[in-house]
């Protein structure tokens, strides 16, 4: 009965206003950030951009495109337009098009695992060495700190390099890589959350260490968390790149991004529009990334 | 058998003309003794020396005192919520029957937000911002009964409707920063009280507030109290709040309590010196360009205790004894005690 009572005075008492309030209230965070994101043209291209590549990576064997490994003496570096092949062929007369989608597969896998485990890794590492301090603290950053003594890329090599070539070795080593960076974010995060009243709060009505982590401080540091790690994805796919450029990640045949313009640069006089196309599919993929997590910030921002 | 003997022999029973008939109501927190002590590698502060006091069920114990006089302190240590490597407590401290410096810390959690639950300074950033108010509530329930999600939930918005929340449905699913000060401050209350708390610890929940929502708080406060049968300890430095809510009055400095009585009593009749000190640098209807009387010195320096008297070094009728030997607190008059040698020369 009193519900019933209740529920028509708050209809009754202001519609204008209060419900109007109650509707925008009732989305909650999420929808706030998609409702943000919807006005934002710029990202939003970019984000349509990146679905198109990694739906391209994820239907490949659907498309009905040429064999990628079909070799072809006759057709070697035909140009763009070449009959049946759409972006011409590559060195050994494979079609071009069909590797680079293709080649997407890897590209994103090695652009995308390593950041998600890493921030997995690297976050819970950064929130628990943030909240416990002290010792703990200084054991987990110290190590991260030996970790961050090295360039990236440098670092990624020498991974790599010494657990030998493979995709699941440069996951590894790319994973590894941006663990100290994602890890730093974490814990400095996490101590400024630690200090707030909030926590204490928590405290006061009896939660746990560990449900505070759960709840207070991980649904605290995700924002800046995730933001950051969407930044990482293109340096991840420029990384993976590189280590496939080098010979370091995807082993040939399979196609891959970095690998292709590895195998391709020494054909450079020949057709230097062919070369650039690897080149040009892991800039778009970097850059969509890019502008995709810098709008992502702007729409995570609650104070903007 | 025996504990009824001597209790109808005793002379104390002329006083308490009903202590046969009605059973003698026990403390429903305890404090003996209480002294805490922080300690960093530089130095050690002395926040909390030798504190009792009793509080009764139903009863309302405003601790005043200025900043660093060890009010929160000792209200923190309640409910053992100082950091525990840098704490050092001793003493005695009883809620509810329990012994609150010995339990171990899982049985710390279960007293705390059950049995004793707090109410904070800050009402912006004691409610997690990324979580609505009625996760917020349902939390607290949920982390001491095993309600379903549902239920918690019902409760939640009941819980709003007791700190009087307009439209609670829809205040159940908004984030803090949507709700004003006061309303903050009423959703924190709720989360404090979501499991029917014994006794409630405040530490000056209405300070960050407007004055006018200030009243209101504190009459809901007053009301919530009366209502649920709850032992409230309220911390607060305005003397005006402390007499809007308080049924008994401790005044604190530097880490001790100096006068304890009940509100009228203090606050009409301050034997303390550091009280009347107090209270005649309020605001209280003085001539409009009289300045206020100031206490004149600085707050003690909790690092290096002075020995006797502390307030000794600020006081305006101090003599020498008050500087060789601390006082303790002796009676006044009935129910009301001070801490100071001078108490029966001093009108």
């Amino acid at each position: 009965m009193t519900d019933i009572t209740t529920g028509n005075t708050i209809t009754f008492q202001g519609p204008p206003a209060v419900s109007g309030g109650a509707e925008a209230r009732s989305r909650g965070y999420w929808a706030g950030v998609a409702r943000r994101l919807r006005h934002d043209r710029f990202t939003l291209f970019f984000l349509a951009l990146a679905l198109l590549i990694i739906l391209g990576a994820l239907i490949a064997p659907w498309l009905g495109l040429p064999d990628p490994f079909q070799t072809s003496m006759a057709r070697r570096l035909k140009p763009i337009g070449f009959k049946g092949h759409l972006l011409g062929t590559d060195e050994l007369g494979r079609d071009l098009f069909s590797r680079l989608v293709y080649g997407g597969r890897t590209s994103l896998l090695l652009g995308i695992v390593p950041v998600v485990l890493a921030t997995l890794i690297g976050g819970l590492l950064g929130v628990v060495a943030g909240f416990f301090g002290r010792g703990v603290n200084m054991l987990i950053m110290r190590v991260m700190d030996v970790f961050y003594a090295f360039p990236s890329v440098l670092l990624a090599v020498a991974i790599s390099g010494t657990l030998g070539g493979g995709i699941l070795n440069g996951l590894i080593a790319l994973t590894l890589v941006f663990i100290p960076s994602l890890c730093r974010i974490a814990e400095s995060a996490t101590v400024q959350i630690r200090a707030l009243d909030y926590i204490e709060a928590a405290r006061a009505t009896g939660a746990s260490n560990w449900s505070i982590i759960r709840t207070h401080v991980i649904g605290n540091v995700l924002t800046p968390v995730v933001v950051y790690a969407s930044s990482l994805i293109s340096v991840a796919v420029l990384l993976g790149a590189g280590l496939s450029f080098l010979g370091l990640g995807v082993e040939p045949p399979t196609p891959d991004w970095g690998q292709m313009l590895s195998s391709l640069r020494q054909s450079i006089y020949v057709q230097p529009l062919i070369c650039a196309l690897p080149g040009l599919a892991i800039f778009l993929t970097s850059l969509s990334f890019n502008f995709i997590s810098d709008g992502l910030r702007r729409a995570m921002d609650v104070k903007a | 058998m025996r504990n009824l003997q001597t209790t109808s022999v005793a002379p104390v029973a002329k006083d308490m003309p009903l202590a046969g008939k009605i059973p003698v109501v026990s403390p429903l927190a305890r404090v003996k003794d209480l002294n805490v002590q922080f300690r960093s590698r530089d130095a050690t502060v002395h926040a909390v020396n030798g504190v009792s006091f009793d509080l009764m069920p139903r009863d309302v114990l405003c601790i005043i005192g200025e900043s660093g006089s060890g009010k929160s302190v000792t209200m923190k240590s309640m409910m053992r919520l100082l950091p525990p490597k840098k704490t050092v407590m001793t003493g005695e401290i009883e809620v509810n029957g329990h012994k609150v410096l010995d339990l171990s810390e899982r049985q710390i959690r279960h007293l705390r937000g059950a049995e004793i639950s707090m109410i904070f300074q800050e009402p912006m950033t004691a409610l997690d911002p990324v979580y609505t108010i009625g996760r917020q509530i349902t939390e607290a329930i949920r982390a001491h009964e095993p309600v379903t999600t549902s239920e918690a939930r019902r409760r939640a918005l009941e819980l709003l409707e007791l700190v009087r929340i307009p439209s609670a449905v829809s205040r159940l699913d908004a984030y803090p920063h949507e709700l004003s000060g006061g309303l903050r401050q009423r959703a924190m209350i709720a989360v404090a009280l979501s499991c029917k708390p014994k006794l409630l610890l405040a530490d000056e929940p209405t300070t960050a507030l407007d004055a006018t929502v200030q009243i209101q708080v504190l009459v809901l406060l007053r009301q919530l109290q009366d209502e649920l049968g709850m032992g409230v300890i309220f911390v607060t430095h305005d003397i005006g709040v402390a007499a809007q809510i308080a049924d008994k009055i401790a005044v604190m400095y530097a880490g001790e309590i100096v006068e304890f009585g009940s509100a009228r009593d203090v606050l009409v009749n301050p034997a303390h010196p550091y009280t009347r000190a107090m209270l005649a640098s309020t605001v209280h209807g003085q001539a409009r360009d009289a300045d206020l009387p100031v206490i004149p010195g600085d707050p003690a320096d909790l690092r290096r205790l002075v020995a006797g008297c502390r307030f000794a070094p600020r006081c305006g009728v101090s003599k020498s004894l008050c500087l060789e030997r601390a006082p303790s607190l002796v009676g006044v008059a009935a129910h009301h005690d001070a801490a100071c040698h001078l108490i029966n020369s001093l009108t």
